[in-house]
């Protein structure tokens, strides 16, 4: 099971952002997942107690948001770090060396995939396909991709956020 | 394509760039704003700058077309924009140093029509991709678009329609290869009302990306096909499903979907029929899984991604319980062709059981990757020799992976055989959604297999037995085979719990998870052995099996790997032979790759140890002339 964060947010600190989310839909449950990505793209991750307003808005029981939350790899129910890198281990990266990308990717950050750094700059996640195989290995950075990676370019893509 | 040479008085012509993801990735927007830039400062008025989504051909990206004469530019930057508006638009110098060069020969080829990556494909599924501007309904209308389904709701009736995709041979190009217009008469003869008319645009395949091309390049003419096929089954709701990782194709079909639906193609009474039909978009949440139909349409009701058992079909009861109809995107672009041009013309192509073209993301050891589109039946040798230009750096081919994580490896003996749904599933592989890895020999089979179970692993939604078990049990087999801990009894365990898995589980997934291991299993059985028996990989590539070794008549002391060396396992110094520290070995291959290629003197080895000095010795001392 994936425990849920305790985090100090409440309910009167998650209302405004829901409000907002929630003057988009009807209420209807097949707008559940739609609205768990309004709510993640809001905290950047799907606060307790935000999940919990969401199942009174749909009338779900909380266990149903917290299994469909789970069970989609998009839903983080840790907050994320200000960038987010994924790194792409899909076949024709795999066989053109991502692993050796991610690996100093993990070394030159000092996590493993998965985690946030300490200082909540950087979320590493691996993807299983970003689709963009002819430049093979990538990686993307928010929504940048960065193609034909090598373990030496590691850095300077890494440099290009840190100066921003 | 203009066949005519270049010249500079033609009137009006238009640099396209290339706004797919692959080249926007190399820097697409800032060279459009470049060459926009060139072109005002520059004081030209008989030129356009205008982008088209996907080419293809992504390995030479960022691409650029100049129409009408069909000068094709690779590798383009944002320093290049200035030359190519001046040299080659102002005084009808086209910029040699941008064109393609032939991978085989080097020869620089300056057109478009010239180059083997393209000139050999068929593009019925990809015809307007790199062609038109996917952001502006009007291009696509200009070239013949929606009057497929003018025709269709003016000249026929939808069982017509149906008649003519059935007679067309149109086969289901999501994988399975279900024939596409009895997929739809099933739905239209199914009791209930609505019906729904979906889009499986969930491309979660690693290693094909044919549907986010589409979409990215022309995005109308899967709306198109929607709709005609939403006429055949009578459904006036649908859903197109796409993959939240392709935020660029997402944008490109919700901008086609509003202008259809201001042009009426979309919306109530289309084209002043009695037709009405809405498409919504949903974004997929990343679950492999829902690529499966009845996955799909349970996250579309805002459920987890599971599937369920069958039968009952879609076609009686899906969506909400409803009779659902759902095609892949590249089925869906197929329709409108079909239409136009007639069921007779689009069987004339293909074989006897698998009609008209497929495309193909063609990626891995391979010189030209990129998005390619052949008729079915072509020789695996074409596509991989010709098409694709062969494998670069001088390497064998080894095995061609098709179908990923559902399909298999196929050796070279397979090379001459013929690409059908048919011949591929005979082979033990499968046509998939169309992924097409190339590899060469320094790629081990059992790390490969080991990999896509990895894969499907980590997607097993985790509701049958023999998927979330079994699966886990093979892959931790496979991870032991390859940290060189495999038994021989591993090898008929992974062929058992393999047919097993196939046979027990309850959707696709599963059914076709255990394909590489037994393909591999089948055609590279050799590979398993010699790391169970062995312990060493032939393809020198598992980490735990590999050493690597500094040949002491080779070293010439010089310390580039000392320095390099992440482990700091490596002992030297200035004339010194140097030695790695074989406990400490993070067998990274940094000391390989740092080595110049004029010493040569690291090697890498699996399965033996070398007999090398401990300690760091003084160098040989090579003859005078050599050293000058």
């Amino acid at each position: 099971m994936i425990p849920l964060v305790e985090d100090t947010l409440t309910k009167a600190d998650v209302q405004d952002k829901l409000g907002e989310v929630f003057s988009h839909y009807q209420g209807e449950r097949q707008e559940l997942i739609p609205i768990l990505q309004e709510t993640q793209a809001r905290f950047r991750y799907l606060p307790a107690a935000a999940m919990r307003e969401i199942s009174r808005f749909l009338r779900l029981p909380e266990s149903t948001v917290y299994g469909v939350s789970t069970f989609y790899a998009q839903f983080k129910l840790k907050p994320l770090g200000r960038c987010i890198i994924r790194v792409c281990r899909g076949t024709a990266c795999h066989v053109r060396g991502s692993g050796k990308v991610l690996a100093e990717i993990e070394k030159q950050l000092g996590i493993k995939a998965g985690e946030t750094t300490a200082d909540m700059e950087y979320t590493l996640e691996t993807v299983a396909c970003i689709g963009a195989c002819a430049l093979a290995p990538t990686m993307t950075i928010d929504n940048e991709t960065y193609g034909k990676m090598t373990t030496q370019r590691v850095a300077e893509v890494l440099g290009v956020t840190r100066k921003a | 394509m203009s066949p005519e040479k270049p010249d500079s008085t033609t009137k009006q012509r238009t640099v396209f760039i290339c706004q797919g993801t692959g080249c926007v990735s190399g820097k697409a927007f800032e060279i459009t704003a470049a060459l926009k830039a060139a072109v005002t400062e520059l004081g030209l008025k008989d030129v356009n700058i205008d982008y088209t989504g996907c080419h293809g051909f992504c390995e030479q990206g960022p691409v650029a077309i100049v129409e009408p004469e069909g000068i094709f530019y690779t590798h383009v930057t944002p320093a290049d924009a200035r030359e190519i508006i001046e040299s080659h638009i102002r005084d009808g110098k086209p910029v040699e140093r941008l064109f393609y060069k032939d991978p085989a020969t080097g020869e620089a080829i300056p057109y478009h029509k010239d180059i083997k990556f393209y000139n050999m494909q068929q593009r019925i599924i990809l015809r307007n991709c790199g062609r038109l501007n996917p952001e502006r309904i009007e291009d696509y209308i200009a070239v013949g678009g929606y009057a497929s389904l003018t025709k269709a709701l003016k000249e026929m009736n939808p069982e017509m329609v149906i008649e003519e995709i059935k007679r067309s041979g149109l086969r289901g190009r999501g994988g399975a290869g279900f024939p596409t217009g009895l997929k739809w008469e099933f739905c239209r003869r199914a009791a209930g009302e609505p019906k729904y008319m979906i889009c499986n645009a969930d491309e979660g395949d690693p290693g094909a990306f044919m549907d986010r091309s589409t979409m990215e390049g022309d995005p109308n003419t899967v709306i198109e096909g929607m709709a005609i096929a939403a006429y055949a089954i009578g459904a006036s709701e649908g859903y197109i499903y796409i993959r939240a990782e392709y935020p660029l194709a997402v944008k490109r079909v919700r901008l086609a979907i509003q202008q259809a639906e201001a042009k009426g193609f979309l919306g109530d009474g289309i084209l002043g029929s009695g037709f009405s039909f809405h498409i919504h978009v949903k974004e997929g949440a990343g679950a492999f899984v829902c690529g499966e139909e009845t996955a799909l349409m349970a996250s579309i009701e805002g459920k987890r991604g599971m599937p369920r058992s069958r039968p009952p079909f879609p076609a009686t009861s899906g969506l909400w319980g409803k009779p659902s109809n759902i095609n892949n995107v590249k089925s869906l672009a197929t329709v409108p062709v079909i239409i136009a041009r007639g069921a007779d013309w689009y069987a004339a192509t293909g074989t006897e059981k698998s009609k008209g073209t497929c495309v193909f993301a063609l990626t891995g050891k391979i010189a030209n990757s990129g998005l390619i589109e052949v008729p079915m039946g072509i020789p695996l040798r074409k596509i991989i020799y010709e098409i694709g230009g062969g494998i670069p750096g001088g390497k064998n081919f080894k095995a061609v992976q098709t179908g990923g994580p559902s399909g298999g490896c196929l050796p070279a003996e397979y090379l001459d055989s013929p690409v059908d749904y048919e011949s591929l599933t005979a082979a033990g592989s499968m046509m998939g959604s169309g992924g097409m890895v190339v590899m060469d020999e320094e790629t081990c089979m059992v790390d490969i297999a080991r990999y896509f179970l990895s894969f499907t692993q980590a997607e097993s939604c985790g509701k049958c037995v023999p998927c979330r078990v079994g699966t886990k049990q093979m892959l931790d087999i496979l991870e032991r085979i390859c940290r060189g801990e495999g038994e021989p009894e591993d090898i008929p365990r992974l062929e058992r719990l393999g047919n097993d898995i196939k046979a027990g589980s309850l959707c696709q997934l599963g059914q076709t998870a255990p394909n590489p291991v037994l393909t591999t299993l089948r055609y590279f059985r050799d590979e398993y052995e010699a790391h169970i028996n062995e312990k060493r990989c032939p393809a020198l590539s598992c980490t735990s099996l590999i050493s690597f070794y500094i040949d002491p008549d080779k070293c010439q002391g010089c310390g580039i790997c000392l320095r390099s060396c992440p482990a700091e396992c490596i002992a030297g110094d200035k004339r010194l032979v140097h030695v790695i520290d074989q406990e400490k070995c993070a067998r990274c291959g940094t000391c390989l790759e740092v080595c110049p290629a004029r010493f040569g003197a690291v090697v890498k080895v699996s399965g033996e140890t070398l007999d090398v000095p401990a300690v760091p010795t003084p160098v040989k001392e090579k003859p005078k002339a050599a050293a000058a």
